[in-house]
């Protein structure tokens, strides 16, 4: 289940909506609104970073969860 | 998954970068700052030399000392860097046509050296900077502003290229899959010798829209199909391979290293 | 070299000479590639340069050699390359970067018959226009021109203190002659302390940067990895060393650095005079067309001929004020090349039409003797 991250913090300045971090998002958490990505449903999150890792604009950070950090 | 601070290495006031939306080369350069970051080199000693292109524009926004040079004479400028202070971890940064096209010569030269150089290749399949001219990658039959009625020739297959040249780590790999990307360069960056690794980045501007993969994302599953692990490879006959991006490790051993064979020297003939 | 105090005197090749003054002026890295007439350099400091705790290595092409020695250079090392004209042609988009980068370096370029493949193994002048413009844009030439083995080292080692100096790329011009020929030389090796510390940083990382477009010379290229981390690049740009295509920075850099070998005029000419404050007939050499000059003007003296001469040491920047200087009294100044009057107009620009130029061209690839400027002046 997700709720591993505390925040997805996105740069809007940064981010230049190439929808890359939306589509391979595995449980879906961000969506494009106006240009740049947001974030839909935080809870659906699992911290497995892919958005940072293929974000081209080092735009996006996951802040994992207090929960999440103990875990792992 | 580990954190990084990427910020600690960025010029954070020069980005946002020049790169188009969904350009490969951001990932590529995220990546290689996740390995730094897990290698724990100082920005300090880290010299980074890149060519002419979108590639050459990388080093640009990384606070290590950089040098940004002619068009496909980076790994000749890094290897005067290097022999001059041999206490640098020298990373070269370029792409396909600074690297493989006017630069291929001083590639395969310093592969044969293995000089303790790190040679990272943003393959793009095209010239981005100039406007979209075809490469020594692009695939048969795509179309250029140089090849509009569809390229017909052979590109080269790089990574091998350089591991039959010389040096001690060559891989490739693709920025669809980050993680393995890490892993490689990092291999990259910890071995003594010569080390080459292949990046495919996507080029959405200048390639992608005129071979009918419409945009960042359809670029990314582009080298999702298209890539094939090298041990899979291995048991697919040429025409199956015929387009494909084989991934991994290449070549990967522990020749002497130039530098090491030099100091070796000059203590022999009693140099100082 | 020395017993005692008196520099002893010694036999050897002008490359020779170039490759021991390098190593006394403290070069640490030497890139280059195989060419007719200067292979003796490679060949002199590959023996000398591993001994000294240098470094030399044999690059693939004339190109990747240009390159390594401007990259050596930025780590720190004072750094040379050897050529000759198809090389040197080669080199000079390399030559431009480390104009606009203002990274010092030197580039020995012991000239032989061209264009093209020309002829290997002999003599010409042919590149001294190339010196000065070779390399795309507007930018400064140094170029120096030894007349014989012991000048060759005297002005390897001013070549790279003056590079050194003016953070750019300094040519030396010599010929196949020079380059070749045996001579008993005597070798001043420069005092350690004369060799300044130009690398030193004057400013905190935080403060530095590598470009000033003022001021008389620019800052310190402070060698990568002493923890002044900073951008160099060829393109355009600013004081902070990246790039800009702002049309100010642009119009302030490109006259700056066209500027750079202007403000420093004087301590880049550099010139012989002889016997010119009579003379009628101011001849006008370098090189090894000096020698014969020199030789032909003592003759035409001993006649009762009042020849004088003005010879370059400095090439770029041209002497014009000093050559008009010299020739105020003369009736005519006779230019000798070994090329077509590339200096010859040179020539002709400084003395502005007041005294006629009669030129004396060898394009034959051999040496212009003291007969031939001899019988020349007779008809001049």
């Amino acid at each position: 289940m997700g709720g591993k991250a505390s925040e997805i913090r996105i740069d809007t300045v940064r981010c230049k909506g190439c929808g890359i971090c939306v589509e391979f998002c595995p449980t879906k958490v961000l969506a494009m609104q106006d240009g740049t990505a947001v974030v839909v449903d935080l809870d659906r999150c699992t911290a497995c970073n892919l958005c940072d890792l293929r974000c081209p604009d080092f735009a996006i950070t996951v802040i994992p969860s207090a929960a999440a950090k103990t875990a792992s | 998954m580990r954190e990084v601070l990427y910020d600690n290495y960025l010029r954070t006031a020069r980005i946002p970068h020049i790169w188009c939306p969904g350009c490969g080369h951001g990932i590529v350069l995220k990546t290689m700052v996740r390995a730094i970051d897990q290698i724990g080199w100082k920005a300090d000693e880290i010299a980074m030399v890149s060519g002419i292109g979108c590639s050459g524009r990388a080093n640009g926004y990384v606070d290590f000392n950089t040098l940004h040079t002619t068009h496909g004479r980076a790994i000749a400028f890094a290897t005067g860097l290097k022999l001059a202070n041999p206490s640098l971890k020298v990373i070269v940064v370029t792409g396909d046509g600074d690297g493989i096209a006017i630069g291929g010569n001083h590639l395969i030269h310093a592969a044969r050296r293995n000089l303790d150089i790190n040679v990272v290749l943003f393959n793009n399949f095209i010239y981005g900077m100039t406007g979209g001219q075809v490469s020594p990658t692009t695939p048969l039959g795509c179309t250029a502003t140089t090849a509009p009625f569809g390229n017909y020739e052979h590109p080269f297959n790089i990574a091998e290229l350089v591991a039959a040249a010389g040096g001690n780590f060559v891989a490739r790999g693709t920025v669809y899959q980050p993680v393995e990307l890490e892993r490689l360069l990092l291999k990259a960056f910890e071995k003594r010798g010569f080390s080459f690794v292949e990046a495919m980045s996507p080029c959405p501007t200048a390639y992608g829209r005129r071979n009918k993969l419409k945009g960042p994302v359809a670029m990314m599953y582009d080298l999702k199909e298209r890539s094939v692990p090298l041990a899979k490879a291995k048991g697919l006959s040429e025409p199956e391979l015929d387009g494909k991006i084989v991934t991994g490790v290449l070549l990967d051993r522990d020749k002497e290293e130039y530098t090491d064979i030099y100091r070796q020297l000059t203590a022999r003939i009693g140099g100082a | 070299m020395e017993t005692g105090n008196r520099p002893v005197p010694r036999l050897l090749t002008g490359n020779e000479a170039v490759a021991h003054a390098a190593i006394d002026a403290g070069a640490k890295f030497f890139a280059g590639y195989p060419i007719t007439p200067s292979s003796e350099i490679a060949e002199s400091l590959s023996v000398m340069l591993p001994k000294t705790g240098g470094v030399f290595i044999q690059m693939e092409d004339e190109i990747a050699a240009m390159s390594a020695v401007i990259g050596a250079a930025i780590a720190g090392a004072k750094a040379l390359t050897a050529t000759s004209g198809p090389g040197f042609s080669l080199k000079q988009e390399a030559i431009g970067f480390a104009c606009v980068t203002e990274v010092p370096c030197v580039i020995v370029n012991v000239m032989r018959g061209g264009p093209s493949t020309g002829l290997p193994t002999l003599p010409a002048q042919g590149d001294v226009m190339q010196a000065r413009w070779g390399t795309h844009g507007d930018h400064p030439a140094v170029a120096l021109c030894p007349e014989r083995v012991s000048e060759a080292y005297e002005l390897t080692v001013r070549a790279f203190d003056l590079s050194e100096r003016l953070r750019t790329p300094v040519i030396l011009l010599m010929d196949e002659i020079i380059g070749h020929v045996t001579e008993k030389a005597v070798l001043v090796k420069p005092e350690p302390a004369s060799l300044p510390a130009l690398r030193v940083p004057v400013s905190t990382p935080e403060e530095y940067r590598p470009y000033r477009y003022s001021g008389q010379v620019p800052p310190p290229l402070v060698p990568f990895g002493q923890g002044y981390r900073y951008h160099i690049t060829g393109l355009l740009h600013d004081e902070t060393g990246f790039p800009s295509n702002d049309s100010g920075n642009a119009d302030r850099e490109v006259r700056w650095l066209m500027d750079k070998v202007e403000r420093n005029r004087r301590l880049l000419t550099d010139f012989e005079v002889v016997d010119a404050d009579d003379a009628e007939v101011l001849l006008f050499a370098y090189g090894a067309c000096a020698r014969s000059a020199k030789a032909a003007m003592q003759m035409a003296r001993s006649q009762g001929r009042k020849v004088g001469l003005f010879r370059p040491r400095t090439i770029w920047p041209f002497p014009y004020e000093e050559l008009a200087a010299a020739a105020v009294h003369a009736r005519v100044v006779v230019p000798v090349e070994m090329n077509l009057g590339q200096l010859t107009h040179e020539v002709s620009l400084a003395v502005r039409g007041k005294v006629p130029v009669k030129p004396l061209f060898k394009v034959s690839g051999e040496a212009v003797t003291p007969d031939e400027v001899l019988s020349f002046l007779e008809g001049v």
